[in-house]
């Protein structure tokens, strides 16, 4: 699959990267080998082959629905660029 | 040209878990800002969900009760966005694999059409936090204690063609579900949220025309208006020649309109991928089994049996399974030998008469169904006469007071000797001789008065059978 550079500032958009243009080209490049190796994948016939999700033979990890103790507030909110001691502080969203 | 309106619902539904959907912290409404969280909810880097067993039982068991198909083997997927209401930057949701997939729910509007809905799919997720904007100092403030609890999202086929049939299945859904027991389905808390897709096409075309969704309906009203607003809006759209935008919709609630919401939020792509950190589920058969025995008789069942059982009325017995809590309460108040129809009959008068002034729902009142058993066992024994009974219901139900200590305390017991009753008659014919002349001379009315005038000097404290039949004695007597 040919990987253009609109294709990059999209992905980047929505991971909210703002790549310089020297990284851009290079991204573009990189990603297009990726690709390929997906192409490698997609010769295979795997129409028998039930998809996989997880890699490791574990399911039905499950909890009791039984409350404990949050954490601290405070605690919560130490690493928090911008916190009120209430809340997180955020640009505005709201419209 | 006629035209058709089109729609489909996405019902998001809080469950009843105490806790939340991948971490222990509790569930509760409301809670000062940050306070039911922890490193899980709130997204911190190396933490690990792990599922509420509670969650995928609910779930289960509201599909089984849509008369959807279950997914044995299913699995959570991975949406990514980024939105300060959610702080992982992803919401763990089912996209590939749903839990619960082709129902059906029968309903009924309130002008008779039946028709029967079509379940997409149901699924589980995560709900989000709540952002507040701060005008102040123009920031917006983020809550977490939100975020995490458990949702299922009820996704229906575009069945519906008017607001009727869409508020039908609103009423049968949070009924299914509230007997069920797995959400209380309030909306003013926002544990029933809904969001309608509607389009317009011309009256007998197969093809549907572009939709919009629209958000922030807060209450059954609001979706009846939005979606009358939306369609007129839709169809002068295309009459006028121009074309409907496929677009996220808010409806004002003050403005009884709705406004298009920022383009960026409809144009997303959330690159959805299963999610690594919880492992696959599977369902055994016993347990799904087991699920299907647990189901409730819902409200219908109970509509049909209290009609055969009982004897009620088709309209009383719908009344009294509107809601779940009421239902509950009229059968505790039988299983404590109450005379069923005297058990409606209280209920459907005092106190839904009183739920309604008091604007409140069965499920939140005190009144219980021991005193209301204790309210008839007194009226059926003679012992208290049904006025005065009514009276005693409006001073006991706010707190659920004692019914026998407020009937001593208030001397309201009935009077049942006769003695008295018969003393009473002979003073009040004495004091009113021109209305036992009326009598007399043919005037019935003077005969209610005669009536009137022995209970005030019983005050109200007889039984009207008795001082009937004791002034129709005496009278005879004379």
């Amino acid at each position: 699959m040919k990987m253009t550079e609109e294709m990059v500032d999209y992905v980047s958009a929505l991971a909210r990267l703002k790549l310089p243009e020297e990284e851009r080209a290079r991204m573009t490049g990189e990603l297009e080998q990726i690709l390929a190796y997906m192409d490698v994948l997609n010769a295979l016939d795997t129409s028998s082959v039930e998809p996989m999700s997880h890699v490791f033979p574990v399911k039905n990890v499950m909890r009791e629905d039984v409350v404990l103790p949050s954490a601290g507030r405070a605690a919560l909110l130490a690493n928090a660029p911008a916190p009120d001691g209430e809340a997180f502080l955020v640009p505005r969203t709201v419209e | 040209m006629t035209w058709e309106t089109v729609i489909g619902l996405e019902t998001h539904v809080e469950l009843a878990t105490k806790t939340k959907i991948f971490c222990s912290c509790t569930t509760e409404f409301g809670g000062a800002p940050n306070t039911h969280c922890c490193p899980v909810c709130t997204g911190m880097p190396g933490t690990l969900p792990v599922l509420n067993k509670r969650v995928l039982e609910f779930a289960v068991k509201a599909g089984l009760a849509l008369n959807c198909s279950i997914t044995r083997r299913c699995k959570f997927d991975r949406k990514n966005y980024f939105y300060p209401d959610l702080p992982k930057a992803y919401q763990i949701s089912q996209l590939y694999l749903p839990i619960c997939r082709d129902g059906a729910v029968p309903i009924r509007t309130e002008a008779g059409v039946e028709k029967t809905i079509r379940i997409h799919e149901l699924h589980m997720e995560e709900d989000a936090g709540k952002l507040v904007h701060d005008p102040w100092i123009d920031q917006t403030r983020a809550d977490y204690n939100r975020c995490g609890v458990p949702l299922i999202e009820i996704v229906t086929e575009p069945d519906f063609r008017c607001a009727d049939e869409v508020i039908a299945y609103l009423e049968k859904l949070r009924s299914t579900l509230q007997y069920l027991g797995v959400s209380d389905c309030k909306m003013q808390e926002g544990s029933l949220r809904c969001d309608v897709n509607l389009s317009v096409r011309p009256a007998g075309s197969t093809e549907f025309g572009t939709r919009t969704e629209m958000k922030n309906l807060n209450s059954f009203k609001a979706i009846a208006r939005a979606i009358q607003y939306e369609a007129r809006r839709q169809i002068e759209l295309i009459e006028e020649g121009k074309r409907v935008i496929q677009e996220t919709r808010r409806w004002d609630e003050n403005k009884d309109a709705t406004f298009a919401m920022r383009s960026k939020e409809n144009a997303q792509d959330y690159r959805y991928f299963p999610e690594p950190d919880i492992p696959p589920l599977e369902i055994s058969q016993e347990e799904l089994d087991r699920y299907r025995a647990e189901q409730p008789e819902m409200a219908e069942a109970k509509m049909a049996r209290y009609q055969t059982d009982y004897g009620l009325p088709a309209y009383d017995t719908q009344m009294i399974t509107a809601q779940k809590a009421l239902a509950d309460f009229f059968e505790a108040a039988v299983a404590l030998d109450s005379d069923p129809k005297q058990a409606s009959n209280w209920i459907m008068g005092q106190v839904m008469g009183q739920l309604s002034a008091r604007g409140m729902e069965a499920k939140d009142m005190a009144f219980s169904p021991a005193s209301l058993a204790r309210l008839i066992a007194l009226v059926k024994d003679g012992r208290l006469n049904r006025n005065t009974a009514v009276k005693v219901f409006e001073a006991v139900f706010e707190t659920d007071g004692d019914v026998d200590a407020y009937v001593r305390e208030h001397s309201l017991e009935q009077v049942s000797d006769a003695g008295l009753v018969q003393k009473a008659v002979e003073e009040v014919f004495a004091a009113n001789p021109k209305s036992v002349a009326d009598y007399q001379a043919g005037k019935q009315k003077a005969f209610g008065f005669l009536v009137g005038q022995t209970m005030a000097r019983l005050k109200g404290r007889a039984s009207p059978q008795v001082v009937n039949e004791t002034i129709k004695a005496l009278l005879e007597q004379l």
